[in-house]
């Protein structure tokens, strides 16, 4: 086996430019992979720790009637916060939330809008509530910036906001943006103000009541609540994972074209060698190789390809990676409009799993890619080939 | 004597200052009675009316065109008649539900819950408030709060204020015709006090010894830009005899 690594090693280098640009294309298709998964692994990461800063926390319970993709359950989705949560929501270790659907007039236009109240004093979510704490010229209001974009709100803008209460009267009067946040999560932004929990109380008629009750600790045992259905953040991130499941099975296309190119330079190279090579071969045979040894050597003289590539790659895949992962990928679009949780630059992250499957892959289907026109030998006339005669 | 005589004069003549001053009260209805005159010219047992809606939005204007039958306050149908694009398209109210058909998919959807206070293709109606037909008198308590002069009709200014829980007003303010107790103008307030919506009525017509306004202007007043909703109604005929089937689901799809 050694014998055959060395003869393998030789020949390789022997080939000269046909190796190395073999070994190029082949590890420029690792560093992509490797590149590409790290984004997704990033992208993955990325969203679902924004999701739990903005949006679900360590986990929810929802409203029976709550269903976040119907806006018109909003009427139907609030009830008394259960009282077992007391301790919980005093500790500030549970939030809260009521939710109604409302209108807001920006410059005189319509446009649908849920009220979210919260508890200005919280500190669960990176929302800046504790801006909703101040003394203004009408009810203070926070705004993602993708509603402020949307409707071309500014910090310190006065816009009517209309609602019903929980009889369906009409009620109206004036909010105040106090403060706009960014958060690359579109659930928590999009269409949304947020104001004082005890207010929409007072606004609402729905003294004591929520929609949501976001809880931090994702670890601890959680039972049922009558009325309420417990969503844990497996279950409220799912949909980030159904993405990119999506996501990743379309690169799949990609890697497999990526490996492709890759391959048929290997498979040519090797056809080509074998072809060349007949004499030596023939050789081989007569010496007392066994035709399983030689087709062995051929295999793994190619397969080597998989090896340097792997060397190579890391010659400038490592800092390259390193690199990226420290500055990101921006995204060349604007992310907010994908209407997911996405941030604009994201950071790719490369586990050791992640390298080392791939490097596994890729050295597999080489092998196997070398072996394919390799079995041709064992049907070969020793000696014909020693003859150097085409079969 | 002449003394005496003098005070059963001037006692005699205070009670016909008094009771001439106090003619103009005595003759005056109560808020109350005032409502149910109004009520009285606008509700009806059963109507069908033929009317044309035109939308004033920011970027022009949009008619519809459309026949409704009613019977009572819980069952109406409507059917429209133009745009080519809403030709065809149904709606069924039945006690608190609506049902909308629409000839594009041929299929009939419910709205319900929070969809029913949503714009009636996109005007300042809501189907809540095409909905809720109920009679002043059942829903609102009246003040006489004073009279005006509204397009040279005298007027009675009430205050309306909400006597049942699931009103989408909290209160009203209305211009009743002295003569003719018609509303010739409405206003919708919110729970702050805040003016949510107007309505002017015009084209005061008497059909089958009654008051009706042809027209009706609404104005969502927290909306900029565009100059309401105009409701015109072109034919309308009371008491009517309007077969039990056009109140089915199965109409919308005729």
């Amino acid at each position: 086996m050694k014998t055959a690594l060395k003869l393998a090693y030789r020949n390789l280098v022997g080939a000269g430019l046909r190796t190395w640009l073999n070994v190029i294309v082949l590890s420029f298709s690792f560093v992509v992979i490797i590149w590409l998964k790290g984004i997704m692994m990033g992208w993955d990461y990325q969203a679902k720790s924004d999701m739990t800063d903005w949006q679900i926390g360590g986990g929810q319970y929802w409203h029976e009637q709550y269903d976040s993709f119907d806006p018109f359950t909003l009427s139907e989705s609030h009830a008394v916060i259960p009282e077992q949560f007391n301790k919980e929501i005093a500790l500030g270790d549970m939030v809260p939330m009521l939710m109604v659907q409302g209108t807001l007039y920006p410059q005189g236009r319509m446009q649908s809008v849920t009220i979210k109240g919260i508890d200005p004093h919280q500190n669960l979510f990176l929302l800046p509530t504790h801006r909703l704490d101040t003394v203004v010229d009408g009810i203070p209001a926070i705004i993602g910036l993708a509603t402020a974009q949307d409707m071309q709100l500014e910090k310190g803008d006065l816009v009517t906001l209309r609602w019903r209460d929980a009889n369906g009267t009409f009620d109206a009067t004036d909010i105040v943006v106090v403060d706009i946040f960014s958060s690359n999560v579109p659930a928590a932004e999009a269409s949304q103000v947020y104001i004082p929990l005890q207010t929409l109380w007072e606004m609402s008629d729905m003294e004591g009541e929520a929609t949501l009750l976001t809880f931090r600790d994702e670890d601890e045992e959680r039972a049922e609540v009558q009325g309420w259905v417990l969503k844990p953040k497996e279950v409220l991130t799912a949909s980030v994972d159904k993405i990119l499941k999506t996501k990743t099975a379309g690169q799949s296309v990609f890697y497999i074209i990526l490996l492709l190119l890759a391959m048929l330079a290997i498979f040519d190279t090797q056809v080509l060698s074998i072809f060349r090579r007949q004499k030596e071969i023939g050789t081989y045979i007569a010496l007392g190789y066994t035709r399983r040894e030689v087709v062995g050597l051929f295999t793994v003289e190619c397969a080597m390809h998989s090896i340097l590539a792997v060397l190579v790659g890391a010659l400038y895949g490592i800092p390259f990676l390193a690199w990226q992962a420290k500055a990101g990928w921006t995204i060349p679009m604007d992310a907010g409009d994908f209407g997911i949780a996405m941030a604009q630059t994201i950071y790719p992250v490369f586990s050791i799993g992640l390298i080392i499957s791939t490097v596994l892959i890729v050295v597999v289907v080489t092998t196997v890619v070398s072996y394919w026109p390799s079995r041709k030998i064992a049907k070969m006339n020793p000696t014909e080939a020693l003859r150097g005669r085409i079969q | 004597m002449n003394y005496y005589r003098h005070i059963t004069v001037m006692k005699f003549a205070i009670a016909i200052i008094f009771t001439f001053a106090l003619m103009p009260l005595h003759a005056q209805p109560t808020a109350d009675q005032i409502l149910e005159r109004v009520d009285r010219n606008l509700s009806s047992d059963n109507r069908v009316f033929e009317s044309t809606m035109i939308i004033h939005g920011a970027r022009g204007s949009r008619t519809l065109t459309s026949r409704t039958y009613a019977v009572g306050e819980k069952r109406s149908f409507t059917e429209y008649l133009s745009p080519p694009r809403e030709e065809g398209t149904k709606m069924l109210k039945l006690e608190e539900q609506l049902w909308i058909y629409s000839p594009s998919t041929d299929r009939t959807i419910q709205i319900s819950g929070h969809m029913l206070r949503q714009s009636v293709m996109g005007s300042d109606l809501s189907y809540e408030d095409m909905m809720d037909d109920r009679k002043l008198t059942e829903t609102y308590d009246a003040t006489v709060i004073g009279s005006e002069v509204l397009d040279e009709r005298n007027t009675w200014v009430l205050e309306l204020t909400a006597k049942v829980d699931d009103l989408a007003y909290e209160s009203l303010k209305i211009w009743v015709d002295t003569e003719r107790y018609i509303p010739l103008k409405e206003e919708f307030y919110a729970k702050s006090g805040k003016l949510l919506k107007r309505a002017v009525l015009s084209d005061v017509v008497q059909i089958d010894g009654r008051w009706f306004p042809k027209t009706i202007l609404y104005k969502d007043m927290l909306k900029q830009g565009g100059d309401g909703t105009e409701f015109k109604i072109t034919d309308i005929r009371f008491n009517e005899n309007i077969p039990d089937y056009i109140f089915s689901k199965a109409a919308l799809k005729q």
